[in-house]
């Protein structure tokens, strides 16, 4: 049993927590990933670690309130434990060795952003980030990165917050501007992921994304975060669950990401009914 | 009296038209008189070849002459001075190429059924004993294992058994290994390994899920900080393989081990289960070993309307059990034999829609001295199904051999270990299981753990001195 040391809700949908595991906190690296189960009933799923402090021996998970899961581990409190919580798992992020780096983040996926540009800034490079989210009340992190950010960009959906567009506008406008980077790292929706590869393609800038695919046990055994790179199968959890975006049959991961969603629409509802009924 | 029958008492079982829609287990064992009967049978030979059929030893004749007699607490004893999991390999061990196909009651007729004696005696013990173990005396000394799967259980009972102080980490949420997650619970109730494993737990070893050794710990870290004077690597071979043909990503494509994950380890047959899992109408199993008897006998519980078994070679080469073969038929599994996957079809939300397959013809022995499948011309026909579901077999995780200097390993990831110690190229260093020999069955890689067992205590012991 692991226990929630702080809980902070950051905005409506995304809750950020600290969770006591001291052996994972001094080893984890950003990019690795833990994996979870709320209660003894509870599927297993991976999420991105987000900080660590080895001292304190906490690990940081951020996380959308997307499904069942996520709803149930969002109604633990601190002081509260959850069942189980394994890693650090997959390979860190590299980040020896690059002078200027943009980070390119989306919605909750700039929680595993962060510590990555945070590792970045630390070592010296020049950390560029643009930050996406659909409207001012989605915006996270933003202190955290400008701590760690030489230039930084918010971008909303519908202008409510910094610039009104998409982050491969911004990311393209940078570009263009002169910036030359040694590597674009991006992290959040698939869809996004693969739209900024487009724009680093044509600028023929090295770019790496984060995949999250459906996994089990995180260690290479079930072969379900299955991805094609290059034309070969890969397997997220430990091939990445970092890679080279160029090569990344997004389309096929977009599909698979969706394989249970009636599934997954259905146990939400029932949770989310029954949390209803014990408030009544 | 002694029973001349030259057939075996016959194992009870659900019948199958019951049996292929609910996951109790099939064979429902012996009665006390079934096994006196059964136990009559036993010639007692002098030299009883049974007993160097099996791999861990056990003395067959003494605990059959114990159940004949009605002795079934005094057999348990004899038995578990060779095997720590009597009620499992009762279940799940190929006795027939082991003990039982050594048994000289075989060459004319049926060997005497040492397999069901040998769980049916487990579980009267588990019923109905005390539940009171002797926790032996602490010698102070420090072992870890790693995996807790047969091979891991047995080396740490063994080791315990003689005082040591034995941590077995498991990557899992859950300890058992392939026990859990990978035999299903109709061939093998998971009620019977946690009680195993608690009568582990009985006897001092503590058991650390959540455990990713190579990641969260390595074992330089486990021996140099840990204090552990020698440590036992059985982590299985986990890393599914697949075909490499065109449509293997499609939604519905399986590989057998994240399939029966999600139905035994995840319970996703279960209705308070939170793991999904597709309810296939008609499922392709690739392969034809247990495994994939496993998947299909599972896939016809979760409702599935045709099940079939798609095999490049013929019946004979089946690697599955012959039982195992026929329960699947009985249960209404369908034999696609001579038969080679080509593509698997999708739709246009890329859900599987069919397989195309090739019909086959055996030619030339190859270098595994089977013959070689040949695919025949103009053969090619579509399978009309919704989920496929891989068991071509596993290979090791390369997460330990990645994360310790100096393991040598084999050219496709096994881990090198003399046969007859399990040491490894590091010193303190043991394996056995599947990690060592690539996939092969729970009796091997018992035997191997207790192997191991034997050898970590010999260095132990003569470094004490």
């Amino acid at each position: 049993m692991y226990k929630i040391k702080k809980k902070t809700e950051l905005n409506n949908t995304v809750t950020r927590m600290d969770v006591e595991a001291p052996l994972i906190a001094a080893k984890a690296e950003p990019g690795q990933f833990i994996i979870l189960r709320v209660d003894e009933f509870g599927e297993r799923i991976p999420l991105t670690i987000a900080d660590y402090d080895r001292e304190a021996g906490t690990v940081s998970i951020i996380f959308q309130i997307v499904g069942a899961t996520t709803e149930k581990l969002n109604r633990l409190n601190e002081g509260e434990y959850i069942q189980d919580f394994v890693g650090p798992l997959g390979v860190a992020t590299k980040t020896e060795g690059l002078k200027k780096v943009a980070i390119v983040g989306g919605g909750v996926g700039c929680a595993i952003a962060y510590p990555i540009a945070k590792k970045l800034h630390n070592l010296g490079t020049e950390v560029h980030s643009i930050v996406g989210f659909r409207n001012k009340d989605l915006v996270i992190l933003e202190d955290d990165f400008k701590t760690v950010s030489d230039k930084m960009v918010i971008m909303t959906d519908d202008g409510s917050y910094g610039d009104k567009g998409l982050v491969t506008d911004a990311l393209r406008k940078l570009i263009e501007d002169g910036n030359q980077y040694d590597e674009v790292i991006t992290i959040g929706p698939l869809i996004m992921m693969k739209f900024v590869c487009a724009v680093t393609k044509e600028f023929d800038i090295k770019t790496t994304v984060s995949m999250n695919p459906i996994m089990i046990d995180g260690t290479g055994m079930c072969g379900g975060c299955r991805l094609t790179v290059g034309g070969q199968t890969k397997f997220a959890c430990v091939d990445g669950p970092d890679f080279d975006g160029h090569q990344v049959d997004f389309d096929e991961a977009m599909e698979r990401a969706n394989m249970y969603r009636e599934f997954e629409r259905h146990a939400h509802e029932e949770t989310c009914n029954l949390f209803a009924k014990d408030a009544e | 009296m002694r029973n001349m029958s030259l057939t075996k008492n016959e194992m009870p079982t659900q019948a199958p038209d019951v049996r292929n829609k609910n996951f109790l287990e099939v064979a429902t064992g012996y009665t006390e008189e079934q096994a006196i009967d059964e136990a009559n049978r036993c010639l007692q030979c002098k030299k009883p070849r049974c007993v160097s059929g099996c791999p861990v030893s056990i003395n067959i004749p003494a605990f059959i002459k114990e159940v004949a007699e009605g002795n079934f607490e005094k057999a348990y004893e004899i038995i578990s001075q060779s095997s720590s999991l009597p009620a499992v390999c009762g279940r799940v061990c190929p006795q027939e190429s082991q003990c039982e196909g050594k048994c000289v009651r075989g060459v004319k007729g049926e060997p005497v059924a040492i397999g069901r004696l040998e769980r049916f005696v487990a579980d009267w013990h588990n019923e109905h004993a005390s539940g009171e173990v002797k926790v032996p005396e602490s010698n102070g000394h420090k072992v870890a294992i790693i995996g807790s799967g047969p091979s891991g259980l047995t080396c740490a009972g063994d080791l315990a058994k003689k005082g040591y102080d034995v941590t077995v980490y498991e990557a899992l949420h859950l300890a058992g290994g392939v026990l859990v997650y990978g035999i299903p619970e109709f061939r093998l109730p998971k009620a019977i390994v946690q009680k195993e494993i608690d009568g582990l737990k009985a006897l001092g070893v503590k058991i650390e899920t959540n455990m990713v050794i190579g990641k969260v710990l390595s074992i330089d870290e486990l021996m140099k900080d840990g204090g552990f004077e020698a440590v036992f690597i059985g982590t299985g071979a986990g890393l599914p393989r697949f075909m490499n043909i065109p449509g293997e990503n499609l939604k519905g494509v399986y590989s057998a081990n994240e399939f029966l994950t999600r139905v035994n380890l995840m319970k996703a047959y279960k209705d308070d289960s939170s793991t999904p899992i597709m309810r296939a109408k008609k499922v392709a199993v690739v392969g034809g070993g247990n495994v994939a008897m496993d998947a299909a006998r599972s896939a016809l519980r979760l409702g599935a309307e045709e099940v079939y078994i798609v095999y490049r070679r013929s019946e004979e080469e089946l690697p599955a059990r012959k039982e195992e073969i026929e329960h699947a038929r009985e249960e209404g599994v369908v034999f696609k034999l001579l038969t080679n996957p080509k593509e698997i079809l999708g739709d246009e939300h890329k859900f599987v829609t069919g397989m195309k397959c090739s019909e086959m013809e055996l030619g030339e022995p190859d270098a595994s001295g089977r013959r070689r499948p040949v695919e025949k011309p103009d053969s090619e026909f579509l399978l009309d199904v919704d989920c496929v579901i891989m068991s071509i077999g596993t290979s090791p995780n390369p997460l330990i051999k990645s994360t310790t200097k100096g393991l040598e390993t084999k050219e496709w990831g096994g881990i090198v270990a003399a046969e007859d110690t399990g040491l490894t190229s590091r010193k303190g260093v043991y394996a056995g299981g599947d990690a060592v020999t690539g996939a092969a069955t729970v009796i091997l890689a018992m035997g191997a753990g207790k192997t191991a067992a034997k050898s970590i205590d010999e260095a132990i012991s003569s470094k004490k001195k």
